[in-house]
């Protein structure tokens, strides 16, 4: 028990976390109304990729560190979807006078 | 087992114990001020689990883009946006929510699944620690200087598309021909467009 919990801040503890936050960010894609929620949900898939990202560039790529680099890009790609998202939202309440998901049927048939 | 890897060990446990409950809280909750609260919670603790891994610039922007502007973002949109309103009831939802969270459990478990049986090729090469922030740099003005670049002009891009998508007045004068544009009717024109086909 004890070698086991001495090794747990392990490339597997980190993933585990990350596959964590990536599924219940999914699940909350799919399942909130609210369209700001949808938005968070988004991020914290990204944060959960991030830590991906993050585990592997220290663990197995630890003199190259490309993972963190591409963890900067993330988090830039991230930025600018925020805004760009939260301006959508801003508009489409703005037209619709609901932040309900369901009644965002403007593009389905 | 030293008293560096129980430190650490615990900072872990408390940090993953952190993001996963406060994740959880950001999409159950059914206020959404407590919602983008939890968010900025979890980003903070997903920075100390960045500095657990040695990665200190990374963690800095981590609570620099995600706390300091897109979880403020996130909170004035739900004050521009925070009308109360009640949902209209769906058929189903509790059936809805059960399937997709199987969904969403299967997809765990098929991670946790590859997590646990691939070999990773460990230990890698030894990992340059405190040294990561120079060895960024470097990659961000050579071999990733074209990602680099476009990242800016994405930027640039989603700045100004949000400017033309969230603004709400219009100029005084038509662009092409110069004449004096009626405010009056592009206002009403702009209020509620969709409103009344929404019942259909």
């Amino acid at each position: 028990m004890n070698d086991l919990l001495s090794t747990i801040p392990s490339l597997q503890a980190y993933l585990l976390v990350a596959a964590m936050l990536f599924c219940i960010g999914v699940w909350g894609l799919i399942n909130s109304r609210n369209a700001v929620r949808v938005l968070m949900s988004i991020e914290l898939m990204l944060n959960g990729v991030n830590i991906n990202l993050m585990a592997f560039s220290s663990y197995v790529d630890g003199d190259l560190i490309r993972g963190q680099v591409f963890a900067v890009f993330v988090i830039t790609v991230a930025a600018a979807e925020a805004a760009v998202g939260l301006a959508i939202l801003l508009s489409l309440y703005r037209n619709r006078v609901t932040v309900d998901m369901e009644q965002f049927n403007l593009l389905r048939w | 087992m030293t008293i560096a890897t129980s430190t650490e060990l615990i900072c872990f446990l408390v940090l993953s114990v952190v993001v996963v409950a406060g994740a959880l809280g950001v999409v159950l909750l059914s206020n959404i001020v407590y919602s983008a609260f939890l968010l900025g919670g979890v980003f903070m603790a997903v920075a100390g689990l960045y500095l657990l891994l040695n990665a200190s610039f990374v963690a800095a922007a981590q609570v620099m883009i995600y706390v300091g502007a897109i979880n403020v973002l996130i909170l004035f949109a739900i004050m521009l946006v925070n009308k109360r309103e009640d949902l209209k009831a769906i058929a189903n939802l509790t059936t809805r929510r059960i399937v997709s969270g199987g969904v969403c459990l299967g997809l765990l478990a098929l991670l946790v699944r590859v997590v646990v049986t691939t070999p990773w090729s460990l230990p890698g090469p030894a990992a340059v620690g405190e040294e990561a922030t120079a060895r960024i740099g470097e990659h961000l003005f050579t071999d990733y200087l074209l990602p680099f670049e476009l990242a800016s002009v994405l930027l640039l891009m989603a700045m100004i598309g949000a400017i033309v998508l969230a603004r709400r007045d219009v100029l005084a004068a038509d662009v092409v021909t110069g004449e004096a544009a009626d405010q009056g009717l592009i206002e009403k024109a702009r209020t509620p467009l969709l409103l009344e086909r929404r019942s259909s």
